[in-house]
C-alpha cells in the first residue's frame, strides 16, 4: 500500500514527487517507470546524439533524486493495468500496487505512420533515451539519413545528425517546416539556417517507401517519396510527432479524448487519480479550452499542481497553451500562443521584420489582449510579454512599443505593473 | 547573434560622470552596513532610481574575471555581462534583476535542471556547466531578467553576489534605489 502512486517519471512525474514531499514529507511515494533510469531530459537527447551533452549533463536530477525524496523507485517496470474500484495497479511481472492517490503520467509515444519496409534495421524513433542510444551506435558509420517530419523533433534530431556530420534530408508533409509554431515568415528564416548547413529540406512531401540496401534488403538503403523520388541514405528517423499512452485507463471509467481529461486541479473524472504531461488534455487559456499539449515545461508545471492536489493542498493550474523555445542552428526563436491566426477581423496582427538584422516579431492581439507571441533573434523580453498575456492584459496604451527594440518592463504602464506584478508593488 | 545597444542607454563615460556628480552631490548617498545571510532580497525603489546606471556597472566588474574597473571594461572579451538591466522609459527608470520568485517560473520550465531553487537559502540558482542554452527560462520569466550571456550558449542571471555580504548593484547605487533588506516568507 502506497499513499501516493506515480505512473511514469519523466517532466510530471518529477514535478509531482517535487510538489507532494514539499507538502508531506512522510507519506509513501511509488514511482513506476518502464526506464532504468527516468530522472532525465527527454529535449536533451539531440544533444546526447550531437555530442554536446553527455549521460551524466542529461540527468535533470541527481542520481540520489529518488532516495533523497524517499520514494519507492520501480524502475525498469511496467504498469499494464488498473482496478479502479479495488484502487490498485497491476505491474508486469503479476504484483500490483495499492494507492490512494494516483497520479497517470505515461507521456507520449512516438506516432508512426504505416509506411512500407519502416521494420528495417536503421529506422528509428526520437523520443526516449534509449531511441537517442541506438541512434548513436548507428550514427558514427553513417553517412546519410532522412528525417521524416519538420517539427520540434525533427529539427532538433536535422540539427545533431548535421553536427555529426551526415547529409541530411528533411521530409515535411505541410508547406512550410514547424509549421504548428511558427508562421511562414518565421518558418522561412529557420528554412534558410538549415538549409545553409547542408540540409535538404522537402516539403508537401511524405516517405511512401524505405527501401533496403542491394545486399541486405533488411538494412535501410534509401527511402521514396511520395512524388516517387528516391533519397538514398543510412538511416531513417521518424520525427512526426507523440501521441498520449493512454492504454493503462482503456475499458476504465477514465474519460478520454484525444488525452486524458483533467481539470483545473489535474483531477480525472474519477476521484483520486490524476493525470499530467504529455498523456493529458489540460487547460489552454489561450483557447479557454482543453488541450493536448506535449511540453515538457507545461509537463513539470502539471505535474506540480497534480502533486499538491494529491497532498490535499489546493492548487489550481493556471493554464498553459503552446509554447517553444528554439536553439536549433544558432537562430534563437519564441513561439507562444496563436501564430498563424485565421484571416478574421476579430485578430490584430502587429510585425517588424528587418531581413538585414535577421530579426523577425509578431504579436497577435485580440481585443487589445496579447493572444500570440513570435520573436526570432531579439527575445530576452519574450517573458514580460508572455507575462502580460497570462494576465490577460489591456495592452491598448502602448502596444505599438510592443515590438520595438527597448520594450521591457519599464514600458509598461505603472498602474498596468501594480496589477500584473502585485509582489513587487505591496 | 544580435548585439544590441538600445539608444537610451548611457555610456561608460557617462555612467562613470554619473558617478562622480553624485557621490558628490547626492544627499542620499551614504555607504550601507555590510552583513546578513540570504533570507535577503533586492527591493527596487523605483521613485529614487536616477538612471544612472552604476548598478550595471558594478554588476559588471563584480562579474568579471579580474574585479577591476578598467580590466573587465577594457581588457576581458567578451566583456562580462551585466546581470542587473537598467530599464529606461524616461520619465521611468530602474534596474531590475532575478526576483529569485517564490514560486520561479524558469526553475519548473527549465529542461535541463540548471535553474534550481535552493531549499536553505530560497535563491533561485543557475548552474551554467548544466545549462543548455535553450531560452525556455527566458520565455517564462516574467521581468525579462534572464538574459543570454556573451557566449551565447548559455543564460545568466542575478546570483545576488553570493559571495559579498550585500550585492554589487546595491552597495554601489548612489541614491538607494535598490535596498538589500530581509523580506518576509
Amino acid at each position: 500500500m502506497s499513499k501516493y502512486v506515480i505512473v511514469g517519471a519523466s517532466a510530471a512525474g518529477i514535478g509531482a514527487v517535487e510538489a507532494i514531499r514539499e507538502v508531506d514529507p512522510v507519506g509513501t511515494i511509488t514511482v513506476i517507470s518502464e526506464e532504468p533510469c527516468p530522472q532525465y531530459s527527454r529535449p536533451m537527447i539531440s544533444d546526447l546524439v550531437s555530442g554536446k551533452a553527455n549521460f551524466e549533463k542529461m540527468m535533470c536530477r541527481d542520481d540520489q533524486f529518488w532516495q533523497k525524496n524517499e520514494v519507492q523507485a520501480l524502475t525498469g517496470r511496467t504498469a499494464v493495468s488498473l482496478n479502479l474500484a479495488e484502487k490498485w495497479v497491476a505491474l508486469d511481472k503479476g504484483d500490483h500496487v495499492n494507492f490512494e492517490k494516483l497520479l497517470i503520467a505515461t507521456g507520449g509515444k512516438p506516432f508512426v505512420p504505416k509506411i512500407e519496409g519502416a521494420d528495417k534495421d536503421g529506422v528509428f524513433t526520437f523520443t526516449t533515451l534509449s531511441d537517442a542510444e541506438h541512434l548513436l551506435e548507428k550514427v558514427e558509420n553513417a553517412t546519410s539519413a532522412v528525417v521524416i517530419g519538420g517539427g520540434l523533433i525533427g529539427v532538433s534530431v536535422t540539427e545533431a545528425l548535421v553536427k555529426r556530420g551526415l547529409k541530411v534530408t528533411m521530409v515535411e508533409l505541410k508547406d512550410t517546416i514547424l509549421s504548428l509554431i511558427l508562421d511562414p515568415t518565421a518558418s522561412e528564416m529557420v528554412e534558410n539556417v538549415i538549409t545553409k548547413a547542408g540540409v535538404t529540406i522537402v516539403t508537401g512531401q511524405s516517405v511512401q517507401r524505405i527501401t533496403g540496401e542491394p545486399e541486405d534488403d533488411n538494412i535501410v538503403g534509401g527511402a521514396v517519396l511520395t512524388n516517387g523520388e528516391q533519397v538514398q541514405c543510412d538511416l531513417v528517423i521518424i520525427a512526426i510527432g507523440v501521441i498520449p499512452r493512454m492504454e493503462l485507463v482503456s475499458g476504465t471509467d477514465v474519460k478520454t479524448n484525444r488525452g486524458i481529461l483533467v481539470d483545473r486541479f489535474m483531477q480525472t473524472n474519477v476521484s483520486d487519480v490524476y493525470a499530467s504531461g504529455d498523456v493529458a488534455e489540460a487547460y489552454d487559456f489561450v483557447f479557454g479550452e482543453n488541450r493536448l499539449l506535449p511540453l515538457w515545461p507545461l509537463a513539470q508545471l502539471e505535474g506540480k499542481v497534480a502533486g499538491y492536489n494529491m497532498t490535499g493542498k489546493k492548487a489550481d493550474y493556471p493554464g498553459g497553451t503552446a509554447m517553444s523555445a528554439l536553439k536549433y542552428f544558432g537562430i534563437p526563436i519564441i513561439s507562444i500562443g496563436i501564430v498563424n491566426p485565421k484571416e478574421d477581423d476579430a485578430y490584430e496582427i502587429l510585425t517588424r521584420h528587418d531581413p538585414e538584422r535577421n530579426l523577425y516579431k509578431k504579436i497577435v492581439l485580440k481585443d487589445n489582449v496579447i493572444v500570440g507571441i513570435t520573436l526570432a533573434n531579439d527575445i530576452e523580453q519574450a517573458g514580460v510579454l508572455f507575462h502580460l498575456m497570462k494576465n490577460g492584459a489591456n495592452v491598448k496604451k502602448f502596444k505599438q512599443e510592443l515590438l520595438s527594440e527597448d520594450f521591457c518592463l519599464a514600458t509598461v504602464p505603472r498602474s498596468l505593473r501594480r496589477k500584473v506584478y502585485p509582489g513587487e508593488y505591496k | 547573434m544580435l548585439n544590441k545597444r538600445s539608444p537610451k542607454a548611457l555610456s561608460f563615460t557617462q555612467k562613470i560622470t554619473n558617478h562622480l556628480f553624485l557621490m558628490v552631490i547626492c544627499p542620499r548617498f551614504r555607504l550601507r552596513k555590510r552583513g546578513g545571510c540570504h533570507t535577503k532580497r533586492i527591493i527596487v525603489k523605483e521613485e529614487y532610481c536616477m538612471g544612472c546606471g552604476l548598478c550595471e556597472v558594478y554588476c559588471t566588474v563584480q562579474h568579471s574575471k579580474s574585479k577591476d574597473i578598467i580590466k573587465a571594461y577594457n581588457r576581458e572579451h567578451p566583456r562580462p555581462l551585466s546581470r542587473v538591466r537598467l530599464e529606461v522609459n524616461k520619465p521611468v527608470s530602474f534596474a531590475i534583476q532575478c526576483r529569485h520568485c517564490e514560486d520561479a517560473p524558469c526553475v519548473t520550465a527549465c529542461l535541463s535542471g540548471a535553474m534550481q531553487k535552493d531549499e536553505a537559502t530560497g535563491l533561485v540558482t543557475h548552474d551554467a556547466e548544466k545549462c543548455i542554452g535553450c531560452w525556455t527560462c527566458i520565455m517564462v520569466c516574467p521581468y525579462g531578467a534572464i538574459k543570454m550571456d556573451a557566449s551565447g550558449k548559455v543564460v545568466s542571471k542575478c546570483d545576488l553576489c553570493s559571495e559579498l555580504d550585500v550585492p554589487a548593484c546595491v552597495a554601489n547605487c548612489p541614491n538607494g534605489a535598490l535596498v538589500y533588506k530581509e523580506v518576509k516568507p
